[in-house]
């Protein structure tokens, strides 16, 4: 059987490369994708403690329920932004969506 | 044992995925990458047992949220042009601050005792079946199902509104019928 900790470490990794790509990419997109990256890894993380821990709670379940829908919707709002911050700036770049100038 | 074989060759893959979904320059190359990270992800739930979740995984994440990064990518395209560089001048710094959150993940992870823990019992073969009837209980989990649709509910509206552009359609239509903008 797999234990706890290769899920875990699973998911740390995973967490980090989601981390560095949402804090060095240069398109705000590719931030986004760095940030679902994360996201899953918490997902991964929740599911793996629920197994686990507690397989005849439902709260595990129902954390990753919420931990899903919250990221569903944080995506629709950020890919929203991004479409209206392209119309306004001509660009998709991160370095170049910089009203707040010096 | 098979299950042990699995969980590495699919965390292997993920990890791989994961590593082109942060460095590739073209960004649907990126999705793709992203993509079978979700997927392994949904794997990884059918091997944990949480089969609901596993579907609800494939459906809302790859078959939603995917597809939307997609198009946001599709619509902020001129054609043929250059992907561009994939990380700005700082990316070093990101590697530092990355690095040192996992370095700092990875250190308290491993003084944690729990980690050789095997799974504490059997998953009720209906545990699909009881989990939505707890998700509708009063006494159950109503609130955060009830919570979490009105969230998405919100975001959605909020997500038509700022990408619409807006103010600029009033009443039924006039500007369509002289070709003006929406």
């Amino acid at each position: 059987m797999v234990p706890l900790g290769a899920y875990l470490l699973l998911s740390a990794v995973l967490f980090t490369l989601g981390a560095f790509g949402a804090l060095a990419r240069k398109s705000a997109v590719a931030i986004l994708i760095g940030l679902e990256l994360m996201f899953n890894a918490a997902l991964l993380n929740a599911v793996a403690f629920w197994r686990y821990l507690h397989p005849q709670g439902f709260e595990g379940t129902v954390f990753a329920i919420v931990i899903l829908a919250v990221a569903a919707a944080e995506v629709a709002v950020g890919l929203a932004l991004f479409i209206a911050v392209y119309r306004r700036f001509g660009t998709a770049d991160a370095d170049d969506i910089a009203l707040l100038r010096g | 044992m098979v299950t042990t074989f699995l969980f590495g060759l699919i965390a292997l893959i993920m990890v791989l995925a994961a590593l082109v979904a942060v460095t590739n320059r073209n960004l649907v190359r990126a999705t793709m990458g992203l993509v079978l990270v979700l997927f392994g992800n949904a794997v990884l739930f059918v091997l944990l047992e949480a089969y609901f979740l596993a579907m609800a995984q494939i459906i809302i994440y790859i078959g939603a949220i995917a597809i939307l990064i997609v198009f946001a990518i599709m619509l902020t395209r001129h054609v043929g042009e250059d992907w561009g560089p994939a990380f700005h001048r700082a990316w070093p710094w990101a590697l530092v601050i990355a690095g040192g959150l996992g370095g700092a993940l990875l250190f308290w992870m491993v003084r944690w005792p729990g980690g050789e823990n095997t799974p504490a019992g059997q998953v009720d073969p209906n545990y699909v079946q009881a989990l939505g009837q707890a998700l509708v209980n009063p006494q159950g989990y109503v609130v955060p199902f009830e919570v979490a649709s009105v969230l998405l509910l919100a975001a959605l509206i909020g997500a038509i509104y700022v990408a619409w552009g807006g103010r600029r359609v009033k009443g039924p239509y006039p500007q369509r019928a002289e070709g003006g903008e929406r």
